[in-house]
């Protein structure tokens, strides 16, 4: 007698392989040696260096203006450094590239969100996989012979995040019209579409309320966890910081002031000044 | 054709027979990543008879209980089935019951293997398991999340299916051996009462008395293989139970799981149920959405929507019940089906709709003729647990909005001078499980069973319901006061939720009233209303007015009411948050417990019987998660005005 226990349960089958070795934290992934930038006269960030290894949740903190946003910035090219050098996945550069970094796979979401509103949360999460869109254009609008095999392939990966994240229900609604907290959420969802090595998180519960916040968490954790993806985190709430990250890097006028498990970071002094607003 | 009757009296039995005579048709579909997923009935049985097989090994033996916590999925369904295959007992529960509600029955029922959906479940039973020693096994369908869960009672459906498969193939024929075995008078599954009052109570029903009430069913309607029915409701319901369950294995249809619990709309439209079992409130909440739909439409679309429904609650059920309509008004119903009626049935997923059945609660007239008009051949029954829901259903030609029906055949009833029903049907259960005292207080000597529901047979010979029989009071002139007959009146308006009447030993009535959020919501915007919650909404003077509006309109119903029209409301309180099961104020059926919300909301009571004109109150409220929390508010009492009885003034 045929049993059930194989198929008709397609889940992320590649995340799952991948995933058994989920939470053996591995070697550094992605290495910033002693970057600086600055806009003009101002200094964003000055000689800061840390490291981000394969499947850990790495949180970046620090008050506001620290530096915290342009860190992610420098790290999917968007910004390019002064001085210093990025190692991304065995390769040394001195700036990042932001198409090199998304083909690469560092994906990110943002804090004021990056989605089309007027696109249902599907056609969202399908613009994510654009980049491995191999059939051209002409194929693709005609939607025959290989576009279409592609598409159905795209669109079974892009069901199995929806899936994830608990969004069937919106499935085909305009992400304009969805509440704040569900929008985040797809945004997200976007940024796995890619299946990015690095996930940068930016401030992914900015402007939710307790219920989000943990729902967030949640998925943030099982991310990790399910797909091995190493995320990269900004986050004001301590927390929630405090719990998701396996590492913690503080950052306070552009220089990092300290850096390692959230309760060697707890006790850290610098931060404690740092966060009360000891004078410098 | 329904499965005849004869040696097929046990579940196993009659899902060895489907595998046979139809084993290449679908059982069970799944919504799964967006596609429908469907399993045939060959299918269906390889993965009960794997899943027996592995059960058994693992030590569940017969009459042994085990736990089926989730939403409705076809592994939880195979198991249910490969329990019932070992005359082990299924006991399903309610998927968003917190863990420490499921402790009593867990101890109750000493259960030991429990099959789980997902991790959220996974994590309730971990967490109740100092509590309950008994459970030692936990599998769990989805395994996400619980990669790194090490405990040694947890394991995966995967695992235990494989191994019952891989046994399967040296001990063949084992299922088919444990399935003959199975008689008639086994239990087939055990559901726990939600208990207004006190601790749930175990409901043991017999394979013959669910599979007595299905063939009922199957014949009245002439139910086919070719039904299809959308599986969405809670399996620990005995609604879900029989019309997804048992007729499903008695009949051999076709039932769909939906994809999540808010996918509900879109799923049932894309399956086209033609069998559709729907308790009030899941159709009031379509007429509330199709309500707000219709505001935003156009004016054109709105006006043909006002026209159109108005003529069909005149001519649309008389033409359901084959009534003669007049020629003018049939080609005026059929324009009206062209641009409204069809085009509403679809978008509601209820074009393919053949028979579909309300039950539960009372249903407000307005909201059954509103389905009734659109040419939906919805119809009312009447039936409990305790009976497999089968004691009164409507029969086609003879539906009425008020009542529920003629007694089913093989059902007798009567009503005691307390004005309770009592009856005798095959469908009734066996007993409460381990509470004899219970079972003999609910069942006398001559087998009639004690509904604790008050009503009387109309004229015409169908039983209505009013209300529980200990809930029917008199206000203190001595008026009747049936307090569930006022709530369903209010609760008809859209923007209100919930309502609750008291008024027993009283000199005249009140209630406490719930807001409907999205609908009153939807009305302060449309009106430029700024609200930050609801405690905020419900505090609108605005809002008061318009609930104000709803309750005189009510009384001025009352008013044409010889018997009721004493019951008037003459104050009525907009509660601060909404009512809860997490706070225990609904039952987990969503009905309300007037008894507990009368002590915790004493105070508002009194206030609203004292003529106060504010109240403070400071409740404790519970979130989702099992952490609790103070909600304070100063709620304002609003007085309402009440009318002359309609004798009188034809008098005055």
């Amino acid at each position: 007698m045929a049993t059930l226990a194989e198929d008709a349960r397609p889940g992320l089958e590649e995340g799952h392989a991948s995933a058994s070795a989920a939470r053996d934290i591995g070697g550094p992934i992605l290495a910033l040696e002693g970057i600086s930038l600055a806009f003009g006269g101002v200094k964003a960030l000055s000689d800061v260096s840390f490291d981000v290894r394969e499947h850990e949740i790495r949180a970046i903190i620090g008050p506001n203006g620290a530096g915290k946003s342009s860190m992610l910035n420098v790290i999917n090219g968007v910004y390019r450094p002064n001085a210093g050098s990025i190692t991304f996945r065995g390769e040394r550069r001195a700036h990042m590239e932001p198409r090199r970094a998304a083909e690469r796979g560092i994906a990110r979401t943002f804090q004021s969100l990056a989605l089309f509103k007027g696109m249902s949360v599907l056609d969202n999460m399908l613009a994510g996989r654009n980049l491995m869109m191999k059939t051209n254009l002409l194929l693709q609008a005609l939607r025959i012979g290989p576009a279409l095999r592609e598409e159905i392939a795209h669109r079974k990966r892009v069901e199995a995040i929806i899936d994830f994240l608990e969004i069937q229900h919106v499935r085909k609604t305009p992400v304009g019209r969805l509440p704040y907290g569900l929008q985040k959420r797809v945004d997200l969802g976007r940024a796995l579409a890619a299946e990015p090595r690095v996930l940068l998180l930016d401030e992914p519960m900015a402007g939710m309320n307790v219920e989000e916040k943990q729902d967030m968490s949640r998925f943030v954790l099982d991310v990790n966890d399910e797909f091995g993806t190493t995320i990269v985190l900004i986050e004001h709430d301590m927390g929630v910081v405090m719990d998701l990250s396996d590492r913690v890097v503080v950052l306070d006028y552009g220089r990092k002031i300290a850096d390692g498990t959230p309760d060697e970071v707890r006790a850290s002094q610098a931060v404690i000044d740092a966060y009360l607003g000891v004078q410098h | 054709m329904p499965v005849q009757a004869g040696t097929l009296d046990t579940f196993p039995k009659l899902l060895l027979e489907h595998a046979r005579v139809r084993g290449a048709k679908p059982a069970i579909r799944e919504k799964d990543l967006g596609i429908w997923q469907t399993w045939t009935w060959s299918r269906l049985d390889g993965e009960v008879a794997a899943l027996a097989a592995g059960l058994a090994r693992a030590g569940l033996a017969r009459g042994a209980h085990i736990a089926v916590i989730g939403a409705n999925r076809p592994r939880l369904y195979a198991t249910l089935i490969a329990a019932q295959v070992l005359g082990a007992i299924p006991v399903p529960f309610y998927e968003d019951a917190a863990a420490q509600e499921m402790v009593y029955v867990f101890r109750d029922a000493e259960i030991a293997y429990a099959v789980v959906e997902d991790q959220e479940q996974a994590d309730k039973l971990l967490e109740i398991q100092p509590e309950c020693p008994a459970l030692r096994h936990v599998w769990y369908d989805d395994p996400r999340g619980l990669r790194n869960y090490h405990q040694p009672s947890l394991a995966s459906y995967a695992t235990l299916v494989d191994a019952g498969a891989a046994w399967l193939r040296d001990h063949p024929g084992f299922v088919e051996a444990e399935a003959a075995g199975s008689s008639g008078n086994d239990t087939a599954i055990m559901l726990y009462t939600s208990g207004t009052t006190g601790h749930p109570k175990g409901v043991v029903l017999t394979h013959e008395s669910l599979i007595a009430s299905s063939r009922a069913y199957a014949q009245l309607e002439a139910l086919t293989d070719e039904e299809e029915v959308l599986a969405y409701l809670p399996m620990a319901w005995i609604g879900q139970n029989v019309f997804s369950y048992a007729q499903w294995m008695v009949v051999g249809f076709r039932i769909n799981c939906v994809e999540s619990s808010q996918t509900v709309l879109t799923d049932m439209r894309e399956i086209g149920p033609t069998y559709y079992f729907a308790p009030p409130r899941v159709l009031e909440a379509l007429l509330t959405e199709v309500t707000i739909r219709m505001e935003d439409a156009g004016w054109a679309k709105r006006r043909l929507f006002r026209h159109f429904m108005a003529f069909a609650s005149r001519v649309g059920a008389r033409l359901l019940d084959g009534k003669p309509v007049g020629a003018l008004d049939r080609l005026h119903y059929a324009l009206g089906n062209l641009l409204m009626y069809a085009p509403l049935r679809n978008t509601l997923g209820m074009s393919r709709i053949r028979v579909a059945y309300t039950a539960g609660e009372a249903i407000g007239p307005d909201l059954f003729v509103f389905y009734r008009s659109l040419g939906v051949n919805l119809k009312q029954l009447y039936g409990s647990t305790e009976t497999s829901v089968m004691v009164c259903v409507q029969p086609d030609g003879a539906v009425k909005p008020d009542t529920v029906g003629p007694p089913m055949q093989g059902v007798e009833v009567r009503v005691l001078d307390s004005g309770e029903i009592v009856l005798r049907c095959p469908g009734l259960f066996r007993e409460y499980y381990k509470n004899p005292q219970a079972t003999a207080e609910a069942k006398d000597a001559q087998g009639w069973y004690h509904t604790g529901d008050a009503g009387y047979f109309d004229a015409a010979g169908q039983l209505k319901i009013i209300d529980r029989a200990k809930d029917v009071g008199k206000l203190s002139d001595g008026t009747l006061f049936a307090p569930k007959y006022l709530e369903n009146k209010l609760k008809f308006f859209p923007y209100i939720k919930e309502a609750v009447a008291f008024g027993d030993a009283r000199a005249h009535a009140c209630a406490m009233i719930n807001i409907d959020m999205p609908a009153v919501g939807d009305w302060a915007e449309r009106r430029g209303i700024p609200y930050s919650g609801y405690t905020d909404l419900a505090a609108k003077p605005q809002v008061r007015d318009l609930i104000r509006d709803c309750v005189e309109r009510v009384n001025a119903d009352l008013a044409r009411d010889p018997k009721l029209w004493g019951s008037q409301l003459r104050r009525f309180v907009i509660l601060h948050k909404e009512l809860d099961a997490d706070d225990g104020e609904l039952t987990r059926t969503r009905k309300v417990r007037r008894r507990f919300i009368a002590e915790k909301y004493a105070g508002i009571v009194e206030a609203l019987y004292s003529g106060a004109a504010v109240c403070a109150v400071d409740a404790q409220v519970r979130f989702e998660d099992g952490r609790t929390g103070n909600v304070r508010a100063e709620l304002a009492m609003h007085d309402a005005k009440a009318f002359a009885p309609e004798s009188a003034r034809a008098a005055a």
